[in-house]
């Protein structure tokens, strides 16, 4: 794979998305509203909120995330790129990993962003290792985008494509789901193991970055 | 084919039958847990077939991705084995989920607990109810190639899903077969278990064998169908209707 065709398309997502923020700022209102919401649903108090907050943070990104994923083909539909996508020479790995790459950033941005107010919102003070979280995030993230930008990509040709992605996305994801959560509770209460959840995660992340990236080329030409 | 589908149909009627006899009446019952225990011969069976529906679901899948373009017989027929497992396979799951849910609470007091094998099989459950799903929404060729790429990911998360659910935490009692040394059940249980598995894998094969037909017999339609309006569409716009 050269890397030239990968730094075309990550260029090219990352300019449309500069030029119109749309995804970055659905998702970050709505991530908001998802910590607002729990916040008001379950008013925890300050022992509490370790228990439950690293489990929303995840949800609330998981939920957004799925937002913006079915918007990250649907805008290549628009006069027909998807079809030009696929008749260029370029491997469909590197489409593949440049809007994986793109989308994680964004879904970074929106964590990074969020984290303040969600430490501001819940009263939280990490009792353990909260370095540690520098790796959870990520590797959380790119567990959810690596299959959620793929499952965009499987059912854009479907009908009802922005309720079929959850559907097939999350049961998928639930392992990763666990890791995060499991890792970020035993951060934020200083119990349990979280290096073992970061392992899992990481195992997780590569497993499925190499079946995405090798089964990318049937799911672009499925005919 | 007729004849032998119905002899297949009598033999395991009598196969269940008798599997029936021999759970509830010969074998004795449990010295812990008493006559509960005797759930334990549908539990099983239903898990055996799980496991062997859905690993025919990713071997059809795989063949099909594998010939999809070279041999469209073999594909298609490929394609109908894997929906006609799947579909086995999530009925297998359900009851496994049920009757060890009944179990759980005469045993433990609660219908459901959130164990190791519990929510891995719940969504292994859920995984391929979302893998039917698709096939549902998709249409045509196409469906079936991303449906093909959708169980694999489904059996590659089983053993994330349990190994992740494993360290997470366990109720559920140890296996039972091929478990810790001197696990496994009495002999004299054994007969149940033979006759309960063999009576529901031909059930299984039977109600997957007619699915597979039909399920064959409709592509075969679709496809025939597709030429015909092929050979006599005016234009290319009408061909996108069908999507």
């Amino acid at each position: 794979m050269r890397s030239g065709y990968f730094v075309t398309h990550l260029k090219k997502d990352l300019q449309l998305e500069w030029r119109s923020k749309d995804a970055i700022n659905s998702m970050l209102f709505f991530a908001l509203l998802v910590v607002v919401l729990f916040s008001l649903a379950f008013d925890p108090t300050r022992a509490v909120s370790r228990q439950i907050a690293g489990g929303i943070l995840c949800v609330a990104t998981m939920f957004a995330a799925v937002s913006a994923l079915n918007q990250a083909w649907a805008r290549e539909l628009r006069n027909q790129v998807l079809d030009a996508l696929r008749m260029t020479p370029a491997p469909a790995a590197s489409l593949f990993l440049g809007k994986t790459l793109a989308n994680f950033l964004f879904v970074m941005v929106v964590e990074v962003v969020l984290a303040p107010v969600f430490v501001m919102f819940y009263n939280l003070h990490a009792l353990g290792n909260a370095w540690l979280l520098v790796l959870v995030l990520p590797l959380g993230t790119w567990a959810l985008i690596v299959n959620g930008v793929f499952f965009a990509a499987l059912s854009i040709r479907t009908r009802n494509r922005e309720l079929l992605l959850p559907l097939i996305l999350f049961p998928i994801f639930i392992p990763a789901l666990l890791g995060m959560v499991m890792s970020a509770t035993a951060i934020l209460t200083g119990e349990g193991d979280a290096v073992l959840w970061i392992k899992m995660l990481g195992a997780y992340d590569v497993i499925f970055t190499t079946v995405c990236m090798m089964l990318f080329e049937v799911i672009l030409h499925a005919e | 084919m007729k004849l032998w589908r119905w002899l297949w149909l009598l033999v395991t009627l009598g196969v269940l039958a008798e599997g029936f006899r021999v759970a509830l009446f010969v074998v004795p019952s449990d010295s812990a847990q008493g006559d509960v225990q005797r759930i334990f011969y549908y539990h099983i069976p239903s898990w055996a077939g799980m496991g062997l529906f859905f690993a025919i679901n990713l071997g059809c899948s795989l063949v099909y991705l594998a010939v999809r373009n070279r041999n469209q017989a073999l594909a298609m027929k490929a394609d109908s084995l894997a929906v006609a497992s799947a579909e086995m396979g999530v009925v297998f799951c359900f009851i496994g989920l049920v009757t060890g849910s009944l179990w759980g609470r005469a045993v433990w007091g609660i219908w459901w607990t959130w164990d190791a094998r519990l929510t891995s099989t719940l969504v292994l459950w859920l995984i391929y109810v979302a893998y039917l799903l698709l096939r549902r929404f998709a249409a045509g060729p196409q469906m079936r190639t991303l449906a093909a790429v959708m169980a694999i990911f489904g059996y590659l998360d089983v053993p994330l899903v349990y190994m992740s659910t494993r360290w997470w935490r366990t109720q559920h009692p140890a296996p039972v077969f091929g478990g810790a040394p001197g696990s496994g059940i009495d002999p004299s249980m054994m007969p149940a278990v033979w006759w309960n598995l063999a009576g529901w894998l031909m059930w299984g094969i039977f109600v997957a064998s007619l699915r597979y037909v039909s399920e064959y017999r409709a592509q075969n339609a679709e496809q025939a169908e597709a030429l015909k309006s092929l050979e006599f569409a005016p234009g290319p716009t009408q061909m996108a209707g069908g999507r």
